[in-house]
């Protein structure tokens, strides 16, 4: 067996499929209770189990926002008002002509993703709390307007639901066409949720920076979700307004939209088996004790207290048994650097990047003060230089996160734009962060895929429906990033949660999710802080090999053995201007480097 | 008509105003926005109307009686749900933990008060008419909480402490300041302006449950539009927000007055989202 087979057979163990038949068997137990629920429970009990799925149809949408986008919406309860009004007043045909009650429910649909994207836009530019305000507001008046537009609601007297026609007119017709509607809603959420939308979606939630960092575009990234949000949210409403055969006003107070909120966050952000656990639960939990059903609301808002504080990770931590092994204590990081070669091999236009004459000052500190800098393909360039001489600085206004005042930024001759963070991926710029951006609840392996998001073909309705484009994107990004994984010595960790790790495996799984970026040139912001003096030889050989594979490197830097020991060319800076440039020999007896930084 | 709009719209402004102060009294001490805003506005008119109509307190001590329960839901919420999450901010814990006490809050006033609208009683025993108090009084409550808290924070220890800190807490901690304590005290003080807008705006609000949420979101309005922690911008953002809505209710109708003031709100917000005063851009990287 030669090496290379052995390599990928090990590959093959340590990124495999086993678990994927694990993952799924909640999942198939569920749909099994689903399909054989009439022989067993009968009457009231259908009735619960139908609203526990019609509710799942609206969470298993919701749960993309809160649980993976991490967008506090708690007003969603007006999506479900507007479904059901749309629905039922289309099919009832008091204003307009009758409709089949299908396309009643399919142009509630429509009206919902609209509605959706009304309400979730304002989370591109607010903050957190201001977001949850607006949801809350939203749903306040929706429920006024449903009240007092009589014409069309009926206001307080309120519309009779729609009737779907047979073979869903019968309870548990009704109650199948419910569980089939919310089956797929699960299905195609957990499709989405293990594609790269998925990933992005966490990124954005716990590492934004990173995200953008790695092409993500929360605008491009959230409208689909506000839409498909929007949309399954408005269908629970048109088979909510069914199956309570009439709807008025009272029947949408924000204790719905609570109970949705707080199913997702008792089930565990960014999961999908925890929520339906959640949704099934809240409805489920009034109904075992008839005095409850008044106290419900308040329950639920224990509950939520109580997970808030103590269970922060929801049921689906709880489930999480894999994650509760003990990880082995002595473990290093052996890089391969052999291996750079075959993961950078792709044809990139990498020549230079060059700055000129670029400067920066916030107030009165000048932070770059007419700088030039030239980065090669395939050299190690070093950045050097006491804090607060503009080093950060300067990789901030070459990856877009402040803007230069004077001067250009040009990628082989072309000037790159100021502030879009997030093109810089696309022309194969990657970075890494002082402070390690990683999304701790998601997998060392899932992290370094998160740095290959652009290069996916696959559409986000192809996600959802598991299309070949979106399965063949899959495999080969995951072929990428375990090899970023072994490349860089982590692939033993890779199934491992991120935030179990130690800070330099951290440090090394930002250095992989960049190279799965294959990028022409990489930027690393202090990778050697932490690190062991092994590890930091180790990471000198591993720099090295990147540049050899054709990347351009700058490394910013305090470890002088390092950039001595592997960089081409060296830049000292000092208050934000040029002090030295040269090769490490230069710069090692420049007198006044040694006099103002090194120390002699 | 233009009479009943002004006097209806700067009276409602400033229960909003009122609620403003609230969040920005507990955001200055704990960098956290805090969904119980509202909730203490629906508290102080539903224990006003149980202490004083139900129970037959004279007023003073009903209103002494429902201060302190603001004050002691602001301790609460500082220590149930606002501490246990203050080392974690970036994760906005404090907006779930905070909503989730809110909402424990309502739920048990619906069920142990029940969820009609009750009366509130009036506070005087003067004859109705022309001015009257139902709009004054949240005027002079508004009035008497701005001149309190300017005379607090510019001529007390305690008050300049409380400014120390939501200037900067660190070094306001480095002091040796009890940071503890002043948030605290912050969060009881906030419970109290927030039972007083409740208290002084019982009669056009009415004892309901359901002003909770209501006061939650037209009380965070003035918040969001007179720049966080900005007293003065809250005060003057409330009596508009009032106005608007009282002369949007009167030219468009009900439905529509709510839903001008919700756009205006969200596009102002898209516009300026860090409210029409002040913009900071803080460091990510």
């Amino acid at each position: 067996m030669d090496a290379a087979t052995k390599l990928r057979q090990n590959r093959a163990n340590v990124f495999g499929s086993t678990s994927t038949f694990g993952a799924a068997l909640p999942f198939l137990v569920l749909l099994l209770a689903g399909i054989s629920f009439p022989l067993f429970g009968g009457g009231y009990w259908g009735v619960i189990a139908t609203r526990a799925c019609v509710y799942w149809v609206l969470v298993s949408g919701l749960n993309l926002v809160v649980g993976f986008a991490g967008q506090i919406a708690i007003g969603w309860v007006a999506l479900l008002t507007l479904g059901a009004y749309t629905t039922s007043v289309l099919a009832a045909g008091n204003v307009t002509p009758e409709f089949p009650p299908y396309l009643a429910l399919t142009i509630a649909a429509v009206v919902g993703a609209m509605f959706g994207l009304i309400i979730g836009l304002p989370a591109l530019r607010l903050r957190t709390f201001y977001f949850a305000i607006t949801t809350l507001g939203f749903a306040t008046i929706v429920t006024q307007v449903a009240l007092a537009w009589q014409s069309v609601t009926g206001g307080g007297v309120g519309v009779p639901g729609p009737i779907f026609p047979e073979p869903f007119a019968s309870q548990w017709g009704f109650y199948y066409f419910c569980f089939g509607l919310a089956a797929i809603c699960t299905w195609m959420t957990a499709n989405l949720a293990a594609s790269r939308f998925g990933r992005a979606l966490t990124a954005i939630r716990d590492a934004e920076v990173a995200a953008e960092a790695s092409g993500i575009s929360k605008p491009a990234l959230l409208v689909p979700v506000f839409l498909f949000s929007g949309a399954v949210a408005a269908v629970s409403g048109g088979l909510f307004a069914s199956l309570q055969s009439y709807i008025t006003p009272d029947a949408f107070t924000l204790d719905l939209s609570v109970l949705f909120f707080i199913a997702i966050l008792i089930g565990g952000r960014g999961s999908i088996l925890g929520p339906v656990l959640g949704t099934i639960l809240l409805t489920v939990l009034p109904e075992l004790a008839a005095p409850l059903v008044a106290w419900s609301t308040f329950l639920y808002a224990v509950l939520l207290l109580v997970i808030v504080l103590a269970i922060p990770g929801g049921i689906a931590e709880l489930l999480d048994f894999k994650n509760r092994r003990p990880l082995a204590s002595s473990r290093a990081i052996i890089p391969r650097p052999d291996l750079l070669k075959q993961l950078l091999d792709v044809p990139r236009d990498a020549g230079a990047l060059t700055l000129e004459q670029v400067a920066l000052s916030f107030g009165g500190v000048k932070a770059i003060d007419g700088l030039d800098l030239e980065i090669r393909a395939g050299q190690v360039h070093g950045l050097i230089g006491p804090n607060g001489s503009g080093k950060t600085t300067i990789l901030n206004v070459i990856s877009g996160y402040y803007v230069q005042q004077h001067g250009t930024v040009r990628l082989n001759g072309a000037a790159l734009p100021v502030l879009a963070r997030h093109r810089r991926a696309h022309m194969r710029i990657a970075r890494t962060f002082q402070t390690p951006r990683i999304v701790g609840s998601a997998s060392v392996l899932e992290n370094v895929m998160i740095g290959g998001t652009i290069d996916g073909k696959g559409t986000f309705v192809e996600s959802l429906l598991s299309l070949p484009r979106y399965r063949r994107d899959e495999t080969t990004l995951r072929a990428t990033a375990a090899l970023a994984l072994v490349a860089v010595g982590l692939e033993r960790l890779a199934q491992v949660r991120a935030d179990r790790l130690q800070h330099s495996e951290l440090r090394f799984t930002e250095i992989a999710r960049a190279l799965t970026l294959r990028p022409a040139f990489l930027l690393l912001d202090e990778p050697a802080a932490g690190l062991s003096a092994e590890e930091i030889e180790r990471l000198g050989a591993l720099l090295l090999a990147i540049a050899g594979a054709g990347t351009g490197v700058l490394v910013v830097e305090h470890h002088p053995d390092l950039i001595f020991d592997i960089c081409h060319h060296v830049t000292v800076l000092n208050l934000g201007k040029l002090l030295a440039a040269g090769t490490p020999a230069e710069i090692r007896s420049h007198r006044e480097v040694v006099n103002a930084y090194l120390g002699g | 008509m233009v009479e009943s709009i002004v006097s209806t719209g700067i009276a409602i402004g400033c229960i909003y105003a009122l609620i403003g102060i609230t969040y920005n009294v507990m955001f200055s001490a704990s960098r956290v926005f805090s969904f119980t805003a509202g909730t203490l506005g629906m508290l102080g008119g539903v224990l006003g109307s149980l202490f004083i109509a139900h129970m037959g307190m004279p007023v003073a001590v009903g209103l002494l009686i429902v201060l302190i329960a603001g004050a002691v839901l602001g301790i609460i919420t500082e220590i149930v749900a606002v501490r246990p999450v203050l080392k974690s901010l970036d994760q906005h814990l404090y907006v779930l933990s905070t909503l989730a006490l809110a909402l424990i809050v309502q739920q048990f006033t619906a069920i142990e008060w029940g969820t009609e609208a009750r009366p509130f009683p009036r506070l005087f025993d003067i004859a109705r008419g022309g001015f009257d108090q139902q709009f004054w009084l949240p005027m002079l409550a508004c009035v008497a909480v701005i001149v309190g808290l300017e005379l607090l924070y510019r001529y007390s220890l305690i008050g300049r402490a409380f400014l120390a800190i939501s200037e900067d807490n660190y070094a306001a901690r480095a002091l040796g300041l009890p940071e503890r304590n002043l948030r605290m005290a912050s969060f009881a003080l906030a419970g109290m302006i927030g039972t007083v807008a409740g208290f002084a705006g019982g009669e056009m609000l009415l004892a309901f449950f359901g002003n909770a949420p209501i006061l939650t979101f037209y009380g965070f309005v003035p918040v969001a539009l007179g720049g966080m922690g900005n007293n003065r911008g809250a005060v003057v953002a409330g009596l508009l927000l009032g106005l608007f809505q009282q002369a949007a209710n009167f030219l468009v109708g009900g439905i529509f007055a709510s839903v001008a003031v919700f756009t205006v709100f969200i596009i102002v917000l898209l516009v300026r989202p860090e409210g029409l005063a002040g913009a900071t851009l803080q460091r990510r990287v």
